[in-house]
């Protein structure tokens, strides 16, 4: 069945294909095949001084995050990674609620103004994203440092009177993160505010509903896929965040990305770094896999 | 929707916009403002002075970097945004099998944590023996800046008018005299903002440069972590103050060209 339409379709088909090619080899030469690697090197022997024997499988890598071996060689439980894990769920998880707490009420707020302004604002909003987040991160640290403006602007209110040492502390990453991610929460859940219909609002306030009814009502069970989006948007990343608890972490407050880091600098140990990078990414890849089960486009309502 | 009836405003929605704006800019203004410092301290202020900026201007190893940056940017760009470009075009048009899977693997770079490419890509070099250069850090950021060229071609492809194309077609134009007379015209905005994105997503990127830099092949982000490692300075407020301008003067231009003749 070769019609020349059928023909000329495929042709099309090629050409359009041909076009796409170097960009995808690109990106599976160099993305898909270095994280393929990565799967290999998390299942081999670490080599004495560094780098990986490679042919060697074991799946010792693995075994780390929970035990280590001993000097006769028994395997004893170990909690310094878990410790590491726990500490950067729970900085997270600190984070996205934070994100949340600030951010819904900021979109609602962007989601009202008149079309300029809003647009404005939202350019605002976008403008941090975009510039770099290491001399951010330092900007930080000047203001929290040991008599930072942040100690001197509280002791100049008199709130304290003494400085607060907040910089390398659990509260600076928290802080760092929370600054790092919370347009990742507002752009979200703006976009699914933008796209509601607010004459639904107005119908349960003419129905007699409070603002707080219509809140919980109508409001959040609607932005709820952007809410989510952007909850997962803040999680994922701040997991892996490197740069935020090297600095105002201090290296004192190690998370997921630091003990990646770990392995290839002074640690060399490769197989872990990898099997802990593997990790982090399935985790990734799983929240995404979730979320667009859940949360098809089109499933606007986001009731499953 | 009347915005003035008093009902529309909840409760803490416009302080915490207001907590949001401050806390999201108050770092950038603070740092801005204390590389004018004219003392020796990085935050105790000793009266307003340019001095940083000449000294961050004379520093031989900075101006290096500086040079080494923009070098990968530039390089970084121009690949990207070609290949985002032809990938855009090649996207257009009726949906086939394994599209999806193809814009995913096009967006992947975002999806991936940065930290997991830096050390995916650190361990792709050392197997296939290739030494740690420039020019290792430029494949690196071709690879990440792909999918933000990419992404506001295919928005303005995708809102580009399909029967000009036709139209162009009856009027007896070649295939190839369409593309340059009507598709690239209207999506150049599309192309200069994308390249624009690429050339900061580039110029800022930290953490795979810092994996994939071999010794001598610093970059300007490398060399401040570097620095801020030993400790804050006026010096680093400086360069770091030149960074940020220059970020927001492009996104703001990117932002104005991606606007126009919409």
């Amino acid at each position: 069945m070769t019609t020349p339409r059928l023909i000329a379709e495929r042709r099309q088909l090629g050409r359009r294909l041909l076009l796409s090619a170097p960009a995808m080899l690109t990106l599976l030469v160099f993305m898909l095949l270095p994280l393929g690697i990565m799967f290999v090197v998390s299942i081999l022997q670490s080599g004495d001084y560094g780098g990986v024997k490679w042919g060697e499988y074991s799946f010792e890598a693995y075994r780390n995050f929970f035990y280590e071996r001993d000097l006769d060689d028994t395997l004893v439980f170990n909690t310094d990674y878990l410790e590491i894990f726990q500490r950067s769920f729970w900085l997270s998880i600190l984070t996205t609620a934070g994100c949340l707490l600030i951010g819904f009420p900021t979109a609602l707020y962007l989601a009202l103004q008149t079309e300029r302004k809003r647009n404005l604002l939202l350019f605002l909003v976008t403008v941090p994203f975009w510039t770099n987040l290491l001399v951010r991160a330092y900007a930080w640290m000047l203001l929290l440092r040991n008599g930072g403006l942040v100690d001197e602007g509280l002791q100049g209110l008199g709130i304290t009177d003494t400085g607060l040492g907040l910089l390398y502390t659990n509260n600076a990453v928290i802080i760092g993160l929370l600054y790092t991610y919370l347009p990742f929460m507002v752009l979200p859940i703006y976009t699914s505010l933008e796209k509601m219909d607010w004459r639904l609002v107005e119908a349960a306030f003419d129905l007699g509903a409070n603002r707080f009814h219509a809140l919980k009502r109508i409001i959040v069970p609607l932005a709820m896929p952007g809410i989510v989006a952007g909850s997962i948007l803040v999680f994922i990343p701040s997991l892996g965040n490197y740069i935020i608890p090297e600095l105002l972490g201090g290296g004192k407050t190690l998370m997921i990305g630091n003990l990646i880091q770990l392995q290839f600098g002074s640690s060399h140990n490769w197989p872990l770094g990898a099997a802990l990078s593997f990790a982090l990414l399935s985790f990734v890849l799983l929240a995404m896999l979730v979320y667009s089960v859940r949360f098809k486009p089109g499933n606007a309502g986001g009731h499953p | 929707m009347n915005t003035h009836n008093p009902l529309w405003r909840f409760a803490g929605m416009r302080p915490a916009a207001w907590f949001f704006f401050i806390f999201l800019y108050l770092p950038i203004v603070v740092l801005v403002v204390l590389s004018f410092n004219g003392g020796q301290s990085a935050t105790l202020w000793g009266g307003f002075s340019l001095k940083w900026y000449s000294v961050v201007a004379n520093d031989a190893e900075v101006v290096r970097a500086a040079k080494n940056s923009l070098i990968v940017a530039t390089l970084a760009t121009l690949i990207s945004t070609s290949l985002a470009t032809l990938a855009a075009l090649g996207m257009r048009g009726r949906a086939f099998r394994g599209q999806t899977l193809m814009s995913g693997v096009l967006g992947l770079p975002l999806l991936v944590p940065e930290i997991v490419t830096a050390v995916s890509t650190l361990m792709f070099f050392s197997f296939i023996n290739l030494k740690l250069s420039l020019f290792t850090i430029l494949i690196a950021h071709v690879v990440f800046c792909i999918p933000f060229a990419y992404l506001p071609i295919r928005a303005r492809l995708e809102g580009m008018n399909p029967y000009l194309l036709e139209a162009a077609a009856d009027l007896y134009a070649s295939p190839w005299k369409a593309f340059w007379k009507v598709t690239f015209p209207l999506l150049s905005p599309g192309i200069i903002s994308g390249a624009m994105l690429a050339f900061i997503i580039s110029m800022d990127d930290f953490v795979i440069t810092y994996f994939v830099a071999g010794a001598g092949a610093t970059t300007l982000p490398v060399y401040i972590f570097s620095s801020i490692r030993m400790g804050i300075s006026p010096k680093i407020n400086a360069i770091s103050s030149i960074i940020l301008v220059i970020s927001i003067a492009f996104v703001a231009l990117s932002y104005y060209v991606g606007q126009r003749k919409r």
